[in-house]
């Protein structure tokens, strides 16, 4: 469809989809399109769970440092087998399913759970031809399967017949659904901008740069870059990770829901939950820092994929940042923040979107007007919403007993 | 603003995370079994025997088997047989020596009564804390040769407490020489001025009455007579 450079179409490039066809080469003509999917299953299982494994070390590693200890590095060199440690201690650990449980939703609820995680990873553009099933509404799907989570965690709550189970699980509900909103919402200008729901078309809509040095990210317009904060914070707020991670709060609620899942169902539930904060990064990363396209042009010759894996780490690492930086909210904390803060801001967004849109014709001494049009339409309800709800509240004065 | 806070609490935790790459000070733990810290001075957990020479720890214990410590173990973990034969200690006199010296440490509560109560600084507190075993018998039943540690190792691990029992051993030593010149010397002069012998040496520390009632009368449990100063 689009035009690409000799420099942008390597052999490195290409090499993914030439070892798909090879590989499904070796079957016959009616068969082929099933090895090729199912090729394409077992190179995202494989490659997104060691990304998983080598996240949960990476995280432990980085929390370390952060708190000026080296993390784990016992087990092989620098502790980098960790993680299959971690996985065989799991595998051996026993099962145990409550005498009251409900025996068939706890043992559903993990499996719909990472299920659910999984399907996300179906249709984000790993790179110029890596996407597995290029659907025309692909961003509708990808956040319709991650809506399937709150299905499982409250199947999760349910069925362990315990209170700490119930009371997590309805939180969690609370919590996703509360953040569901401004998640979408943040995505609304995305696809006004780029005027298509599929994430390739989203990719391509952010193709190009400027004197070939500054790339047309969505993240570089004043509405997408609002949209991007929103996203990580939502997104935060989605994968149950901290400062979000009320539905494990393990000082109020034991585990929340997870408190009567042992062994490989609670290792389960916490690839879950690396799976759904990897997808939602990497659809972050399409949406908003353009995907799998390089920086600059002259940057092309590294394939597309690996700019897609350079921007993805970064945005894990980021949230592995925040995790070892911020205390966790409270629970009423959390749902203001989502309904009286991000979604007026996600709200306003769309009209600095729609003026973005209104606007793109303007050129000349015009640009800077759409400028500082549409960053006062951003900037300003955040400093006076930011204000507003934080009045009163700081900066926080401390009395004393006594002197 | 809103958010400022965020981005300095952002700043923080990144200025920790590249400081731990280049600056190893920052760091609040060791690496345990290779890396170990210098426990402080006052830590004890088990007794041990002082022995004056490291080459001969059972010929220079300091130890003359007098049990009191055995009789004062609340815990009775302290088991002591007298030698028959007699041997010169620290001093040069001669006393008995332990033939047999147990303390299970599966039973001793570490409360030092041992250490506070033996009149000749024989025995001391230890801080090996590595003794973990895969049988509770045996290895946590510890003879004398187990025991016995040089008073260089007392020093390396309770310097301030050695360097003073160090001090009042050699006064010790250094006034019964005295008294045994001075009493030669009365010998020596007959019976002219015996008052000057006893003024030289103001309390004969371990009296010449060998064995168990050792310095005069100094009862269990009492402090030592404080460093000649």
């Amino acid at each position: 469809m689009i035009a690409v450079s000799p420099a942008a179409d390597s052999i490195l490039e290409r090499l993914p989809v030439i070892l798909r066809d090879g590989f499904a080469g070796l079957f016959p003509q009616p068969l082929r399109w099933l090895a090729g999917s199912l090729l394409a299953i077992v190179a995202i299982l494989a490659v997104f769970g060691l990304l998983f494994a080598f996240l949960t070390l990476a995280e432990r590693k980085v929390l370390g440092r952060v708190q000026n200890r080296p993390g784990p590095n016992r087990t092989g060199p620098a502790g980098l087998f960790q993680p299959f440690a971690d996985g065989i201690k799991m595998l051996t650990k026993e099962d145990i399913v409550p005498f009251v449980a409900d025996r068939v939703l706890h043992f559903l609820a993990p499996v719909v759970l990472v299920a659910f995680s999984l399907l996300a990873f179906a249709v984000i553009p790993y790179g110029r031809r890596l996407v597995a099933v290029d659907l025309d509404s692909a961003v509708l799907f990808f956040f319709a399967a991650g809506a399937g989570n709150e299905l499982a965690v409250f199947m999760a709550g349910w069925s362990s017949h315990n209170k700490y189970s119930l009371l997590a699980a309805m939180r969690a509900l609370a919590q996703l659904i509360s953040y569901e909103l401004p998640l979408l919402l943040s995505v609304v200008p995305v696809v006004m901008l780029a005027g298509t729901l599929s994430a390739t078309g989203i990719v391509a809509a952010q193709g190009g740069w400027t004197a070939g040095l500054v790339p047309h990210w969505f993240v570089l317009t004043p509405c997408g870059l609002a949209g991007f904060a929103i996203f990580i914070i939502a997104a935060l707020a989605e994968s149950n990770r901290s400062p979000f991670d009320l539905p494990e709060a393990e000082s109020e609620l034991i585990a929340g829901h997870l408190t009567e899942y042992s062994g490989f169902k609670y290792a389960l539930f916490f690839m879950a939950e690396y799976f759904g904060m990897t997808a939602l990064c990497g659809m972050g990363v399409t949406l908003f820092l353009g995907g799998w396209q390089a920086p600059c042009a002259f940057l092309q010759f590294i394939p597309s994929w690996v700019w897609f894996a350079v921007k993805l780490l970064a945005l894990l690492l980021g949230c592995i940042w925040v995790r070892a930086t911020f205390p966790r909210l409270r629970i009423d904390q959390l749902t203001r923040l989502a309904w009286k803060f991000l979604v007026p801001l996600a709200l306003l967004n769309l009209l600095a979107a729609a003026l973005w849109h209104l606007t793109a014709g303007w050129s000349g001494a015009l640009q800077p007007v759409r400028w500082a049009l549409a960053l006062a339409l951003v900037a300003g309800p955040f400093v006076l919403l930011g204000r507003r709800l934080s009045a009163g509240l700081a900066p926080r004065t401390y009395r004393y007993a006594s002197s | 603003m809103l958010g400022s806070g965020l981005i300095k609490g952002l700043a923080v935790t990144a200025k920790n995370l590249a400081g731990s790459f280049h600056d190893p000070a920052r760091f609040v733990t060791t690496e345990y079994p290779e890396v170990k810290t210098r426990l402080p001075e006052n830590y004890r957990n088990f007794p041990f025997l002082v022995s004056e020479n490291a080459d001969d720890p059972m010929g220079t214990l300091r130890c003359v088997a007098c049990q009191i410590c055995e009789k004062e173990c609340p815990p009775q973990c302290i088991y002591i047989e007298k030698s028959k034969d007699k041997k010169p200690d620290a001093a040069g006199k001669m006393q008995l020596y332990p033939a047999v010296f147990d303390i299970d440490i599966s039973v001793c509560m570490s409360c030092q009564i041992c250490v506070e109560v033996c009149p000749f600084d024989a025995i001391k507190m230890d801080q090996v804390f590595e003794i973990a075993t895969p049988d509770r018998f045996q290895p946590l039943l510890l003879d004398r040769h187990q025991l016995a540690k040089p008073n260089g190792y007392f020093h390396e691990i309770h310097p301030t407490e050695a360097a003073e029992v160090d001090a009042r051993l050699a006064a010790e030593r250094k006034a019964a020489e005295e008294k045994a010149r001075a009493a030669a010397a009365a010998k020596a002069a007959a019976p002219s001025a015996p008052a000057t012998g006893t003024a030289a040496a103001p309390k004969p520390a371990p009296a010449p009455t060998p064995g168990p009632a050792a310095p005069g009368g100094g009862s269990a449990g009492t402090p030592k007579p404080p460093p000649a100063t």
